[in-house]
């Protein structure tokens, strides 16, 4: 079993819903942005998504767009972010998940991000834009028996055929793409949803976690009561925008709000 | 073998690299595009609306005044005779159709000069879809006579102030609005990049340019060029001319680069010349971009050339040396620009113009002189868009 694996599991025995937040390495800079994960953690996330910036996000909405213009501005990179998994490991042992496009790992050299992903504590990898098919260009390079895990997504225009082979390679979870569009606020089908988790479960016993425009306390609810875990990242982005200073008490905040709601 | 394979590679190049929400939209472009070029009433369509519409075929013709300025016989591809003034119409024909094919009823394309942007909004109009067409804030101020053109199309232009507000911000915007919108929407991508099936639609709308060309030049030579010359951007009017020729072992395909003021300074659109391995905009090619992966903004006098990205079979040809790839300064396209206008009659795209000046510089070295080479060069756009950018330049 993986340490991410352990952690579904472990939630899933408590009736709950894991917790999983995005934030942006490096929005607004390097130090605050560490003081921010840091207090998202020890208000207790579950699981933490690092996003690595990339110049060209073409999955994600304003919001996310613009902390990834600023934190590169300020000098954040793939090496950088990874040296903030490290530090964080000297006292969370969460998951973390290194959330990031294509080009960076690419520019990077695969073989080498995952030696450094690996020894700075990384438990996995979203590339938003490395489809299932291509999976095998990270994973080719994980050494064999250590879990690293590559996080594959299922969106509503997946058709079910295609679903069926995705889940079918699932690993660690499946990120679950409530709706249409990018990033970001924005209605969610709730039935319609419901009833694609419900289809899925047949297909996979991989925790499901669904994101994509969950942003309040009710959002919370609504997917704890039907997947395995609740991504936030833009709402709590947005505070990081609104307010950098006191951005780390405030997401903190936010998250000991969503772990109310996390119950079914 | 037939590039690209089945899952849209050219070599190590290519794909599809795109978010999951884009999966299966561009699966069903894919598929929709196989079934239409199985159909010949499609291709019928399609040949009737270039013939009528957009003029075709377009002439090839002998350019004897500036041949004896150069010192090679050079052909010029006029696609600048096209309606709407460039090849890019060829593409947008092609692709309107298969959306109305596909039941489709809004058009959706990223611009950069404009001039894709033209061609995308004179299709939606010619077939009553509705047109949306994403283009960069600078570049609308740069470029406000095909912003007024478009808007008198009927289409609708969406100002982009994300990032730099150029053309590769336009293509970002572009394929997020698509992916909230897929079920009544076709993207019309302008160039031969982007994630497949793209790069191969777009090819096979524009290899008309070529086999025009190569029938041309064997009506009116007798032979195959010795050389057939093309500026590179994405790559459209350069593989629409060089596809016909990829066989044609005598025939060497020239690409021409963007060097903007130099390479050296780090403000150029030179991709192959001055970039490496990446993925943008869902393909894998090659990218100007820094150390750490995050993408340069391009530069080139040329508004069309001015994109960090070059389409994946051109990378291709260039990593098995199937075509040579040079590059040209803003300085050397705008002397070519003034030659042709002073030697020709004809006032071509500054695109072209990169084209021409490549022809020139080859056409100029020693060990041609001796034996007369016959040139193609696709002169892929008319430079009336360009005349107050020229202007500027040079203070006329």
């Amino acid at each position: 079993m993986s340490h991410l694996s352990d952690t579904f599991q472990r939630i899933r025995g408590e009736h709950s819903a894991a917790l999983i937040g995005y934030l942006t390495a490096g929005d607004p800079d390097a130090e605050t942005s560490y003081r921010i994960i840091d207090a998202a953690c020890c208000a207790g996330l579950d699981v933490l998504e690092l996003g690595i910036p990339f110049s060209d996000p073409t999955a994600d909405g304003p919001v996310i767009q613009r902390a990834s213009k600023r934190a590169i501005e300020n000098g954040m990179t793939l090496t950088k972010g990874l040296e903030i998994v490290q530090r964080l490991r000297q006292k969370h042992s969460l998951p973390v998940i290194i959330f990031s496009y294509y080009n960076p790992i690419l520019s990077m050299g695969t073989d080498v991000f995952i030696q450094k992903a690996l020894a700075a504590g990384a438990d996995g990898v979203l590339a938003v834009d490395l489809p299932s098919e291509n999976a095998d260009e990270i994973t080719a390079f994980v050494p064999n028996g250590s879990a690293f895990h590559f996080i594959r997504l299922v969106a509503p225009t997946t058709d079910v055929q295609r679903r069926k082979i995705i889940l079918s390679k699932a690993d660690g979870f499946v990120y679950v793409v409530s709706r249409h569009g990018v990033t970001g606020s924005g209605s969610i089908d709730w039935s319609a949803l419901a009833k694609d988790l419900k289809a899925m479960r047949q297909e996979t016993a991989t925790p499901l976690a669904v994101g994509f425009g969950v942003s309040t306390a009710n959002d919370v609810q609504n997917v704890a009561e039907i997947a395995d875990g609740v991504i936030i990242g833009s709402a709590f982005q947005k505070l990081v925008e609104e307010n950098p200073q006191s951005a780390a008490e405030n997401v903190a905040a936010l998250i000991r709000d969503f772990r109310q709601h996390l119950k079914r | 073998m037939s590039l690209p394979d089945s899952n849209g590679f050219f070599g190590e190049f290519g794909g599809i690299y795109v978010g999951e929400t884009l999966m299966s939209p561009l699966n069903e472009v894919k598929t929709a595009a196989e079934q239409a070029f199985q159909d010949e009433s499609f291709w019928n369509g399609y040949r009737s609306l270039l013939k009528d519409y957009v003029g075709r075929p377009s002439p090839t013709y002998f350019a004897k005044r500036l041949s004896e300025f150069a010192g090679a016989n050079i052909y010029l591809k006029r696609e600048d005779l096209n309606h709407t003034g460039a090849h890019k119409v060829n593409n947008t024909v092609g692709q309107a159709l298969l959306a109305k094919r596909m039941g489709k009823n809004v058009l959706i394309a990223e611009t950069g000069a404009g001039q894709h942007g033209v061609a995308t909004a004179t299709v939606a109009a010619l077939f009553g879809l509705q047109c949306k067409v994403f283009m960069g804030k600078e570049d609308i101020r740069r470029q406000q006579p095909n912003v007024v053109r478009m808007k008198l199309l009927g289409a609708e232009v969406v100002s982009v102030d994300s990032g730099t507000g150029t053309l590769k911000d336009a293509m970002n915007e572009a394929l997020r609005y698509w992916s909230s919108v897929t079920a009544d929407t076709f993207y019309v991508v302008g160039t031969v990049a982007g994630p497949h099936p793209y790069p191969w639609l777009v090819r096979e709308f524009q290899k008309i340019i070529g086999e025009e060309a190569r029938r041309q030049m064997l009506e009116q030579t007798g032979k195959l060029p010795d050389g057939v010359v093309a500026a590179v951007g994405g790559g459209s009017n350069a593989m629409g001319i060089f596809y016909a020729f990829l066989n044609d072992e005598t025939v060497e395909l020239i690409g021409v680069e963007a060097a903007g003021k130099g390479i050296a300074t780090g403000k150029h659109a030179a991709s192959l010349n001055g970039g490496r391995l990446g993925v943008l905009h869902g393909t894998k090619s090659m990218l100007l971009q820094n150390e750490h992966g995050q993408i340069h903004e391009a530069y080139s006098i040329s508004a069309g050339l001015d994109y960090p990205g070059i389409g994946p079979e051109h990378a291709y040809l260039h990593k098995t040396k199937r075509a040579r790839y040079e590059t040209i300064t803003d300085n050397e396209a705008v002397a070519a620009f003034q030659t042709l206008c002073k030697y020709e009659g004809i006032i071509p795209a500054l695109e072209s113009s990169h084209a021409l000046a490549q022809t020139l510089k080859d056409a100029a070295k020693p060990v041609f002189k001796e034996n007369r080479l016959n040139y193609l060069v696709c002169l892929s756009g008319r430079g009336d868009k360009d005349i107050q950018h020229i202007c500027d330049y040079l203070n006329i």
